[in-house]
């Protein structure tokens, strides 16, 4: 396999209405800044993945006919991939293989939503032909799952909180960051009001516009360090069978076991993560579905995924702080490696050499991972 | 000077039709007498409701109906509270995994005629038709809690998510 490696990164700034922008000024606003990075101009790329959630979230179906001409995509290959909110991850994974598989030389990915443009509450909460009219967004699909999580863990109602609060004054480092709340505190998130019981508002991801992307290239470009792909996994699993663990899917947990197999390393190695947590609960469930942590509840009860913990999650800030949702999965990767790259700023962790990234879409059916590092894998 | 032209409205709307399919299809039929109709799995023995015609752990077609009851258990639930778009039902209001006696699989329903407070896990409840009954499970308006005695966590642990 031929080596990959992250040459430069572009985010556009989070927010949850980008007026000043059209959809394509946004996404080639990430691109250029990702080109930027790794030296490049779009004359270096050989091809372009991108990523969206679905198009309901804007009401424009089909954006990539007009959007291969704003990421100078003519005469190239350009394709779209679409696992819903692991979009962002399965998107940059689908650009490394390219890369890794020798096809490509140099890959240009894309992910994005402009969510202020139509109506993600609305386009989750669909009246399904035979079905009650029961959906109500995602938070009304996971709350139930939270309350098992909580009912078998036995953890205590302010982990949700801590979470909370712990993801938005990370996000008070990230100037990209959609969410800056310096007030932020377990009191705040206690007192704001139940949306989804047992989910508040403060323990829920806003509606966000955005873009990022990468270059991933089998040569090192750029004035800045590489970060090099160690692993990528993906799985899936239907959305209904009998005994199915929706608290800890079994495909998320098969995709971290194939990632760290693949990378031939372990959880423990694992310097910091960008895990996608939607609704805070969603931290300590996936620390234990990934085996990052035996107890998810108690590593963040006990200060460990903070970012001056042992295990630092959502550097960034998290799908809490921003989260336009076909970008929020290739956050997470980038944010990922930006981490070991030495490239994360004010919210850099220490001497991190291992990173993983993590998304999950649908009904938590669609999983996405990587491991990036410093070295170049081998 | 003219106001900058930032944004514009463009609207969406669509009546679309689905085929249910021949799976599917039978469930609603059945819905129209007032019956539950799910299908089991031959290798698992599992039963579906609402049926599929595949088992995706066994990867075999499920050509058995099962009827199951009209009674289950509440295994988890949410109260929606918050309003948005295009909701039908007024908040609160309690949306919950139901698993009908015979039954394998969860079912995504509301529970109605009690207050959403006191809705809870392990809650026994049964079926309250519409009438007149269509082609649909909106048909089912909602459980309501039977008042029997609640259903021990480890007797439905394994249904939970």
């Amino acid at each position: 396999m031929i080596p990959c490696a992250v040459t430069g990164i572009g985010q556009t700034r989070y927010a949850a209405k980008r007026e000043d922008v059209s959809m394509p000024e946004l996404v080639r606003e990430a691109a250029l800044r990702a080109l930027d990075d790794a030296g490049l101009d779009f004359d270096g790329i050989d091809a372009v993945v991108m990523g969206k959630a679905p198009d309901m979230f804007e009401g424009v179906a089909n954006p990539e006919l007009f959007l291969a001409g704003a990421l100078g995509a003519a005469g190239k290959p350009m394709f779209r991939v679409h696992t819903a909110g692991s979009v962002g991850g399965s998107t940059a994974i689908v650009a490394a293989h390219l890369v890794q598989s020798g096809v490509h030389k140099r890959v240009l990915t894309v992910a994005w939503e402009k969510q202020s443009e139509s109506n993600a509450m609305w386009a989750l909460s669909q009246k399904f032909p035979f079905q009650p009219p029961v959906a109500a967004g995602a938070g009304g699909y996971f709350a139930p799952i939270i309350r098992a999580y909580m009912r078998r863990s036995g953890a205590p109602e302010h982990i949700g909180w801590q979470v909370a609060v712990k993801d938005r004054r990370n996000a008070l480092r990230n100037p990209l960051a959609h969410l800056h709340l310096p007030d932020i505190d377990l009191d705040m998130v206690k007192a704001s009001p139940l949306l989804w019981d047992p989910i508040r508002y403060l323990e829920t991801c806003p509606s966000s516009d955005g873009a990022c992307a990468m270059v991933l290239s089998a040569d090192v470009t750029g004035d800045r360090p590489p970060a090099w792909v160690h692993a990528t996994a993906m799985r899936s699993e239907p959305m209904l069978f009998p005994g199915r663990d929706e608290v800890s899917p079994r495909a998320g947990a098969a995709c971290a076991q194939e990632l760290f197999e693949q990378a031939g390393k372990t959880p423990a190695d694992v310097d910091c993560a960008e895990i996608y947590v939607p609704f805070s609960w969603y931290e300590p469930m996936w620390l234990e579905n990934l085996g990052l942590a035996e107890s998810g509840w108690r590593a963040v009860d006990a200060g460990r995924t903070a970012l001056d913990g042992d295990l630092p999650i959502n550097m960034s800030g998290g799908v809490l702080s921003s989260n336009p949702i076909g970008a929020s999965g290739m956050i997470r990767f980038a944010e990922a490696a930006r981490q070991v790259r030495g490239t994360a700023d004010a919210h850099q962790v220490d001497r991190a050499r291992l990173a993983m990234g993590h998304a999950y879409g649908g009904g938590s059916q669609f999983f996405a991972t990587w491991l990036v590092g410093t070295e170049p894998p081998g | 000077m003219s106001e900058p032209v930032q944004r514009v409205l463009g609207p969406v709307a669509l009546d679309y039709t689905v085929h249910a399919g021949s799976v599917t299809g039978a469930f609603l039929e059945a819905l129209l007498d007032k019956r539950l109709v799910g299908r089991r799995c031959p290798s698992c023995a599992k039963v579906f409701l609402p049926p599929r015609g595949a088992c995706p752990t066994c990867a075999v077609p499920m050509p058995e109906a099962v009827e199951v009851g009209q009674r289950g258990v509440v295994t988890t639930f949410s109260v929606i509270r918050i309003p948005f778009d295009g909701q039908v039902l007024t908040p609160p209001y309690a949306a919950a995994h139901i698993v009908l006696d015979g039954a394998d699989t969860p079912l995504l329903h509301i529970v109605g005629e009690c207050d959403v407070d006191t809705v809870r896990m392990g809650m026994r409840v049964e079926a309250v038709w519409a009438d007149p009954i269509e082609p649909t499970l909106a048909s089912v308006r909602y459980f309501r809690p039977t008042g029997e005695p609640d259903v021990a966590w480890d007797a439905f642990k394994e249904h939970l998510g």
